[in-house]
């Protein structure tokens, strides 16, 4: 199929030039048959002559790279060994490999939910007031350069809420449905009688009315308690209570004894402090001011229990550019940048539409789904194939925003093949064979596209 | 103002033209005194490229500007980003290199210089060079017999900056060894501060922390053999290096920001995140180069000296580990004006300039330490002179790019994925093996 459209495409006119004789086979050229008079009359040398400055252009610019590419993928890092096919083997191993996965990826998801998008705000903003300026915005990520997009979606990604915007909406959409716990990462001083239990810490020993339980805790950041009250020893209670206290069994500035609580050293107040028997909670309570607790006389002989709620860490998000999700994270930043593209390619399509077609099938009593689906889609199918195969072509040489936003720890889980072509060749390993093997398979990924396009151009020609 | 400034600068000119005229020793009567004498190079434009940004660029510039004021050139920094290597070899590539080139790494010197990209120093620079520098320094700006680079500056790799305030609040001093250093780093995480910052996003904050660990446990001649990949990265020595580093990196409770925030941490913010806060620091130490003076002095509020103070790397084995870094400067173009670079950057002078300006270590011994700008970095300096020529250069950089110098690849990677999984120490062992096998091509 393919052999069939390149001998017959560049070979048409070349053979037109010179000879100019004879019913060309192809009913097609026979259209434009005017002209053909004209060059019957000028000579083969002329013709040459008038090829000749952009055959060169072409042959030094297009041609010669693409045979040297290819030759010089037969070859090692130096140059001067030849390795045959253990270039392209490399292609499709090891970081290789991620780079043709992640390519294929990218070539199927990228342009076909940009394209998606297009055809939404497309459709969406034709019949809008406002369409125009809704279109110039949605457009405008467009203007930027994709280093800069880079940037920018580096910056939205970032871990730390405070900085990255994907984050700073995630945690605020969580922490709506959760609370805050009191002290983030404390823990029990180890040896006193505490264990742990998930996130939540455990008495080993039961606990008696009279004789106050202290619960020490540590790792917890000075800010949290700044303005807490010095601890004090627990009453032991009158009324065969269980009491106790919660503090923070660490002296500023070192020498404090374990387990004991030192002058000065802070209360804890606000931790929920449950007494366990047999699994079940029979009794809680929350420390006061001076970070003691009092549960009523049930709990005596049960286990006290400080609820991992107390202690969760905050929520840090999602880790965007994380080995798993920065592909996705990335290819997302694509579709922000030309989605904008493929909607003004598609909303020119659509304004083309006969509208008689829309309104003869409202009439029919179609809904707007069903004229969307039925009607403007299939009609809109040739524009909305050239937006897929730009696209497709376009992310094949993905490269900058991949370069910039992955961070070095996974950037080889995010790596496509331009980029892989980048590193190996010019980065750190300098083997040039490698590179050119992977331009080489580049060039055969795209030739299918192009093949396309130039069909659906000549068909449109030939309309 | 600007005006003043090209009056000032055209009179420099005038005086450096006439005084290469009358062939004179006196420089003009310019009022410090110039150990190096340069070429007049009036209308010659040259390019000096270095992966340098932020505060050291600026430093460095200093530099260039009183070459141009000497000299009259007109020179113009080129930064090469992260990746050196990759940088100047699509240069050369393309046919433009730069004429002066900083290399961060020995290995690309030594890859570079099998390429022929390099040109040998001339006679007035290999004479400064002689002069001002130790035969270690020397040796390492050479491949095969032919010297090539001049050591502008280096890195003293082996200190641990920390928090003074969040020290005494946990109440423990600077450790004697790596045990006691893990035990009061336990203490100050019970005091509510996560203790270390480690720049895990920049893979070559990892290959130092490795290389201490190493060269302090498994001795110099292991680390030399290590360096040169005559033993292998499975080599048991490795993996008690790798185990013993993952005592710090293993324990959560021990790391700020834990594994996950750990390796999405810049170096330059895994230095302002510890020296930003005093009341409630997220880390009390970070280790790294003399340079964090640089990010110190520039990105925060810490006084060097007074609130941010050094300790050596704590010995892991019998004796503390030197480690040292250093940038590289070589000549890519036979140039005029390209030579005079580098003999400026080998004499006194330029090493004064850049001095001056803190968060800089010279390799050169001439150097007055009058010259640093407080105790902290003359202590650092002359640590680095005193160890002679016992210190070690950085392994990572002593590797080819591909292995020890590459974002996102090899050696750098490798130990990014064990910070992110310390248990895994065989698993750190054979990538690292297999990509330094790949790289050394044995």
């Amino acid at each position: 199929m393919s052999s069939h459209i390149t001998a017959d495409g560049p070979g048409t006119p070349v053979a037109d030039g010179p000879g100019g004789r004879g019913t060309p086979k192809n009913p097609a050229p026979d259209g434009r048959g005017g002209a053909k008079p004209s060059s019957g009359r000028t000579g083969p040398w002329i013709a040459a002559g008038f090829l000749l400055p952009s055959l060169l252009l072409l042959g030094a610019l297009v041609v010669y790279p693409i045979v040297y590419s290819a030759y010089r993928s037969f070859f090692d890092a130096s140059g001067s060994g030849f390795v045959g096919f253990d270039n392209y083997a490399d292609v499709f191993s090891g970081d290789g490999l991620t780079a043709v996965k992640n390519t294929l990826v990218w070539v199927i998801v990228a342009p076909s939910v940009a394209t998606a998008f297009g055809l939404l705000f497309a459709v969406l903003t034709e019949r809008v007031r406002w369409g125009t300026a809704f279109k110039m915005v949605v457009f405008m990520p467009m203007a930027i350069s994709m280093l800069a997009a880079g940037i920018i979606f580096g910056l939205v990604y970032q871990q730390d809420p405070d900085r990255g915007v994907a984050n700073a909406v995630w945690t605020g959409v969580h922490d709506t449905f959760t609370d805050d716990s009191v002290f983030p990462g404390a823990r029990p001083r180890p040896d006193a009688g505490l264990e742990k239990q998930g996130g939540a810490f455990t008495t080993e020993a039961p606990v008696e009315a009279g004789s106050p339980a202290g619960l020490p805790l540590v790792g917890i950041p000075p800010a949290d308690v700044g303005d807490a009250g010095t601890a004090k020893e627990a009453d032991k209670g009158s009324g065969g209570e269980v009491t106790g206290v919660v503090w923070n069994d660490f002296t500023k500035g070192g020498g404090g004894r374990e387990g004991v609580i030192d002058p000065g050293e802070k209360a804890l107040p606000g931790v929920k402090v449950e007494a366990v028997k047999d699994g079940k909670v029979v009794a809680s309570a929350k420390t006061s001011g001076d970070g003691t607790y009092s549960l009523p006389k049930e709990a005596a002989g049960a286990q006290l229990r400080l609820p991992a709620s107390n202690f969760a860490e905050p929520y840090n998000g999602v880790d965007w550019l994380g080995p798993s999700l920065v592909t996705p994270a990335i290819i997302a930043s694509y579709i922000w940048m030309w989605a904008g593209f493929a909607m003004v390619l598609i909303a020119a399509g659509l304004a083309g539409i006969p509208r008689e077609l829309l309104e003869a099938a409202r009439m029919d009593g179609a809904n707007e789904w069903q004229v969307f689906r039925k009607v403007t889609v299939p009609l809109l199918a040739p524009i909305l194939g050239v937006v897929v195969v730009t696209l497709m072509i376009n992310v094949l040489k993905i490269f900058d925003l991949v370069y910039i936003i992955a961070p070095s720890a996974t950037q080889s889980d995010a790596n496509v093949l331009a980029l892989e072509l980048y590193l190996s060749s010019f980065g750190g390993g300098g083997n040039q064979g490698y590179g050119s093997a992977i331009s080489v398979v580049l060039l055969l990924l795209v030739v299918p596209m192009m093949i396309v396009n130039i069909r659906r151009l000549r068909k449109e020609n030939s309309r | 103002m600007r005006t003043a400034t090209a009056v000032a600068a055209a009179l420099a000119l005038s005086l450096t033209s006439a005084c290469s005229g009358d062939g004179g020793d006196d420089d003009g009567g310019a009022s410090e005194k110039r150990t190096v004498r340069l070429p007049n190079l009036k209308g010659e434009k040259i390019q000096v490229a270095a992966v340098w940004t932020g505060p050291e660029e600026e430093n460095f510039r200093k530099v260039l500007d009183e070459f141009e004021k000497r000299t009259g050139a007109t020179v113009e920094f080129v930064p090469t980003g992260d990746n050196v290597a990759t940088f100047l070899g699509s240069k050369i590539g393309g046919g433009a290199p730069p004429d002066v080139a900083m290399l961060p790494q020995v290995g690309v010197l030594r890859q570079f210089a099998e390429k022929k990209w390099l040109k040998p120093l001339d006679d007035a620079t290999t004479q400064q060079l002689n002069k001002n520098f130790s035969k270690g320094w020397q040796d390492l700006g050479s491949h095969e017999g032919e010297q090539y680079g001049v050591y502008f500056k280096a890195a003293n790799k082996s200190l641990m900056w920390y928090n003074t305030a969040a020290y005494a609040a946990a109440g423990v001093g600077e450790p004697k060894n790596w045990d006691t250093y893990l035990e009061d780093l336990m203490t100050i995480s019970d005091s509510g501060v996560k203790p270390v910052s480690v720049g895990g996003a920049d893979g070559w904050t990892l290959t130092d922390w490795f290389e201490n660990v190493y060269l302090s446990q498994a001795g110099p001649e292991k680390y030399d053999q290590l360096a040169a990949h005559e033993i292998k990265w499975t080599d048991p020595s490795v993996k008690k290096a790798l185990t013993t580093l993952g005592q710090l990196f293993g324990d959560d409770l021990l790391l700020s920001g834990g594994n996950e925030g750990a390796l999405q941490t810049p170096f330059p913010e895994s230095v302002t995140k510890t020296f930003t806060d005093f009341d409630a620091p997220e880390a009390a130490v970070v280790f790294e180069a003399d340079f964090v003076g640089v990010n110190v002095q520039n990105d925060t509020k810490a006084e060097i000296g007074e609130d941010v103070k050094v300790f050596p790397f704590p010995r892991v084995g019998a004796k503390e580990p030197v480690v040292t870094g250093g940038d590289v400067a070589v000549g890519l173009k036979d140039s005029k004006a390209a030579k005079a670079m580098l003999t400026f950057l080998a004499s006194t002078d330029a090493a004064g300039v850049m001095a001056e300006q803190g968060g800089f270590i010279s390799p050169n011994k001439a150097l007055d330490r009058a010259a640093y700008p407080n105790d902290v970095q003359r202590e650092i300096a002359k640590a680095l002179t005193d160890a002679g020529d016992d210190f070690r250069f950085d392994m990572s950089d002593q590797a080819p790019a591909a292995f020890g110098g590459t974002k996102g690849a090899g050696e750098w990677k490798a130990l990014q994925d064990f910070l992110k999984n310390p248990d895994d120490v065989a698993g750190a062992q054979k990538a690292l093996e297999a990509s330094a096998a790949k790289a050394f091509e044995n």
